[in-house]
C-alpha cells in the first residue's frame, strides 16, 4: 500500500489545522454559514437531513487494517456506532458534531486519511477496481496510476473550481468492475501487441439526471504521458464546460453538445501544447509509487481447491469469492447486505472485526467496493473456512454477491437532504421478500440498484433492475427501470412505465423475476433474457 | 400554519422554534405566521441555528403539530430505518404519523 511521504503528511496536517481554525471562527461568529459552507464542504462535511455528515475518502478503495480500525474508532467515539460505505468506495458518518470535526480529521491524519476531495467541484476521490492487484484477469495493478492521479489532482489549483464535480475511475482488465464507463473519465490500462502498457481514455460518462455512457477519446496514451493527457482533458472541460447551468455543467454534456470527435481533437491540440510544458511528473515518481504496490509475501506453490463439504460455506465460496492471480489464493467479498439489513452499513464492532481479519488473513489490506461491500483481496484458500466461520459468527457471511439481495441503495430520504423518497426500506423489503420465497439463488446474478432521487447515487441507471424514488404530490413513488449494466457491457436502464408505491414496486420486482424465470434460456442471466426478449413482455406482466 | 426549523450550529441536530427558544421536539413548534423571515434572520445572526427556514405544518386530531411534507416529518422523527436513533427510541408508536 502507498505510504505518505513528508509532503503528503504536511499537506494533510496543514489542512486539518486550517479547518480547525475555520470551525473556531464559525463557532465564534466570525464566519457566516455562507462563508463557512464551501470551507466545510472542502473537508467533506455536509449538513444533511438530521445532522452534519462527514464523508471520508478511501483512495481507490484501499485500506490497511490500521485505517479500517480508525474508521471503527470514529464510528464509536464520534458517531452513533456505525458507518455507511458508499457507492464511490468512501465511508460516511451521519451524526457528526461540528465542534468534533477537526478532532476527527486530526485522528484520521494519523493513519494517512482525510476527507479531501469528497465534495465540491473538484476532482473527487479516484476509484478503482476493488480486485486491483489480485484479479487474475488484470494486466497490471491499476492503483499506482490511481495514486499518481490522486497526487496530481489533490489541491490542483487549476482544477479546484471546475464547472462541476469530476469523477475518475481506473481499471486494468477487460472486465470493468468499477463502473468505469459511467465516470467523467474512465481509464483502462491495457497491453498492446508488443506487450507494452498504455492507457485508454474514456470521457463523458456519468449517471445523475442525464445518464450517459462515456466515449473512447484515445485508445493509447503512453504511461509516461498519463498526467499530461488527463490535464489536457480537464483543461478543455474547464474552458468550455457550462458554468451557467449546474444541470448542464458536467463534462458529459459538453461532449454531447460539441461531439466526442470535436472534444477529442481539442484535447489532442491541448495535449500537444502541454507536451513540452513540464506537466508530467518524472517517470521515477511513478516507479516510486509502484514500489508501494509490490506483491505481498505470497506463499509460493500452493494448490487450488477448498473442501466444500459444509453446504453453507460452499454457498459462500461459490458466491462471494473471486479468482486470484496466485494459485492457492482467492479474493473474498464480505457482503454488507444481510437479509433485511441496510446496504453498506457496518457497526463499529464489525468494522473492527473486518480490520482484524484483513490483518490476519489478507496481508493487512482490505478494499471498499462501489457496490458497498468489503473485500479481503488476498486470502489463502486453505484458510478460507476459518475466515468464513469468523465472519459467520459476526453476521457477515451472507452469500449473496451480485444476486438480488446484494442491493446498492443510496441513503435516500432517511438521511439525505436531496432525496425525494426513501431507498433503504425498499432494499430491506426486497431482500426479505426474496429470502422468504427462496428464489434468490435460483434467479442468480441480478444487480438491483436503488436511488432516492435523480442524482442517482444508488446507480439506478446501471441496475439490471433499477428503482428511482420520486416525489409524487408529496408521496413517495418509485419508477422501475430494466436493462442497465455497469460492467463491460455497460448499458442504461429504461423506465417500464408508470411508477409504483412502496409495496407495489416490491410486487412488481417479484413479477419481473417470475417472467425472467419462465423465459430464460440455458445460461442466461436476467440481463441477457431482458436483452433477448425486450421490454414489452415485462410491461405486459407489470401493467397488462 | 407555518413553523420554523433549522439545524443546531454545534451539533447539527434538527430543531424547531417554540416561540422563545429552539426545541428538539416538533410538538413544541409554534405558528410563526408572517414572522418567519424576521425570526430566521435574527436567529441566524445569533449563530445558534444554521439557515433556519419556514415550512408548512398541520395540527392533527390530538392537537399535535405535524410537518406537512414527508421530508420534514422524517427530519422531525429521525431515520425511519433506525428507530433506535430517533428521539423516542423506546416508543414503537413514535413514528406512525411519518409515512
Amino acid at each position: 500500500m502507498y505510504q505518505y511521504d513528508r509532503y503528503d503528511q504536511q499537506m494533510v496536517d496543514a489542512r486539518v489545522a486550517d479547518f480547525r481554525d475555520q470551525v473556531r471562527r464559525r463557532l465564534d461568529g466570525k464566519l457566516t454559514e455562507d462563508q463557512f459552507k464551501p470551507l466545510r464542504l472542502m473537508n467533506g462535511l455536509y449538513l444533511q437531513l438530521h445532522a452534519y455528515m462527514l464523508r471520508v475518502a478511501v483512495p481507490y478503495g484501499t485500506l490497511s487494517a490500521a485505517q479500517m480500525h480508525m474508521l471503527g474508532t470514529i464510528a464509536d467515539k464520534y458517531d452513533r456506532g456505525y458507518g455507511h460505505f458508499t457507492t464511490r468506495q468512501n465511508i460516511q458518518y451521519n451524526w457528526i458534531r461540528l465542534e468534533d470535526a477537526p478532532d476527527i480529521l486530526s485522528e484520521l491524519s494519523t493513519v494517512e486519511m482525510h476527507a479531501i476531495q469528497t465534495s465540491g467541484n473538484c476532482i473527487r476521490n479516484i476509484s478503482a477496481d476493488h480486485f486491483a492487484g489480485a484479479a487474475a484477469d488484470e494486466v497490471a495493478d491499476p492503483r499506482p496510476y490511481a495514486e499518481l492521479m490522486r497526487q496530481w489532482s489533490s489541491f490542483h489549483p487549476e482544477f479546484s473550481y471546475l464547472p462541476r464535480k469530476f469523477k475518475i475511475a481506473v481499471i486494468a482488465s477487460e472486465t470493468d468492475r468499477a463502473a468505469m464507463r459511467l465516470h467523467d473519465i474512465g481509464i483502462r490500462i491495457h497491453k498492446n501487441d508488443a506487450g507494452e502498457l498504455g492507457a485508454a481514455f474514456y470521457v463523458g460518462g456519468g449517471m445523475g439526471r442525464t445518464p450517459m455512457i462515456s466515449h473512447l477519446v484515445r485508445e493509447w496514451v503512453p504511461l509516461d504521458r498519463l498526467i499530461t493527457y488527463a490535464e489536457a482533458c480537464l483543461r478543455v472541460y474547464n474552458r468550455y464546460g457550462r458554468r451557467d447551468n449546474k444541470y448542464k455543467a458536467r463534462i458529459k454534456i459538453l461532449l454531447h453538445e460539441i461531439g466526442a470527435e470535436d472534444y477529442a481533437a481539442q484535447v489532442d491540440a491541448e495535449y500537444q501544447h502541454l507536451l513540452d510544458q513540464g506537466v508530467e511528473p518524472p517517470f521515477a515518481e511513478l516507479e516510486r509509487i509502484r514500489t508501494f504496490f509490490a506483491d505481498p509475501s505470497f506463499v509460493q506453490g500452493l494448490s487450488d481447491g477448498v473442501d466444500q463439504s459444509d453446504q453453507a460455506f460452499a454457498a459462500w465460496v461459490q458466491q462471494n469469492t473471486h479468482l486470484h492471480r496466485m494459485h492457492g489464493y482467492t479474493s473474498a467479498t464480505i457482503s454488507l447486505k444481510p437479509v433485511g439489513g441496510i446496504p453498506g452499513d457496518a457497526t463499529a464492532a464489525q468494522i473492527h472485526l473486518m480490520a482484524d481479519l484483513a490483518k490476519e488473513f489478507s496481508f493487512d489490506e482490505c478494499r471498499v467496493t462501489h457496490a458497498q461491500n468489503i473485500v479481503l483481496p488476498h486470502v489463502e484458500q486453505r484458510r478460507l473456512y476459518e475466515l468464513w466461520q469468523r465472519l459467520d459468527a459476526a453476521g457477515l457471511a451472507t452469500a449473496n454477491l451480485d444476486n438480488i439481495g446484494d442491493i446498492i441503495a443510496c441513503p435516500g430520504l432517511d438521511y439525505c437532504s436531496l432525496a425525494n423518497a426513501r431507498a433503504i426500506p425498499l432494499a430491506q423489503k426486497i431482500s426479505q421478500r426474496f429470502a422468504d420465497n427462496g428464489k434468490e439463488a435460483v434467479i442468480g446474478e441480478l444487480k438491483l440498484k436503488i436511488s432516492g432521487c435523480i442524482n442517482a447515487c444508488g446507480h439506478h441507471h446501471a441496475g439490471h433492475i433499477g428503482i428511482l424514488g420520486v416525489d409524487r404530490k408529496g408521496r413517495e413513488n418509485y419508477q422501475l427501470l430494466l436493462g442497465g449494466s455497469e460492467g463491460a457491457d455497460t448499458s442504461l436502464g429504461k423506465i417500464t412505465g408508470p411508477g409504483f408505491d412502496e409495496d407495489g414496486v416490491v410486487d412488481a420486482i417479484e413479477k419481473t423475476t417470475e417472467l425472467y424465470l419462465a423465459q430464460r434460456q440455458e445460461g442466461e442471466r436476467f440481463l441477457d433474457t431482458y436483452r433477448r426478449i425486450g421490454m414489452e413482455p415485462f410491461k405486459e406482466v407489470l401493467y397488462g | 400554519m407555518k413553523i420554523l426549523t433549522g439545524n443546531d450550529l454545534k451539533s447539527g441536530a434538527v430543531v424547531w422554534w417554540d416561540g422563545r427558544n429552539w426545541s428538539l421536539h416538533v410538538e413544541d413548534a409554534c405558528d410563526v405566521g408572517e414572522d418567519a423571515a424576521m425570526i430566521a434572520a435574527r436567529e441566524d445572526a445569533e449563530r445558534r441555528v444554521v439557515v433556519p427556514y419556514a415550512i408548512e405544518a398541520t395540527v392533527d386530531a390530538d392537537g399535535r403539530i405535524r410537518p406537512a411534507h414527508i421530508k420534514d416529518r422524517i427530519r422531525a422523527l429521525g431515520p425511519t430505518v433506525r428507530t433506535d436513533l430517533t428521539l423516542r427510541p423506546a416508543d414503537p408508536e413514535a413514528g406512525t404519523w411519518v409515512i
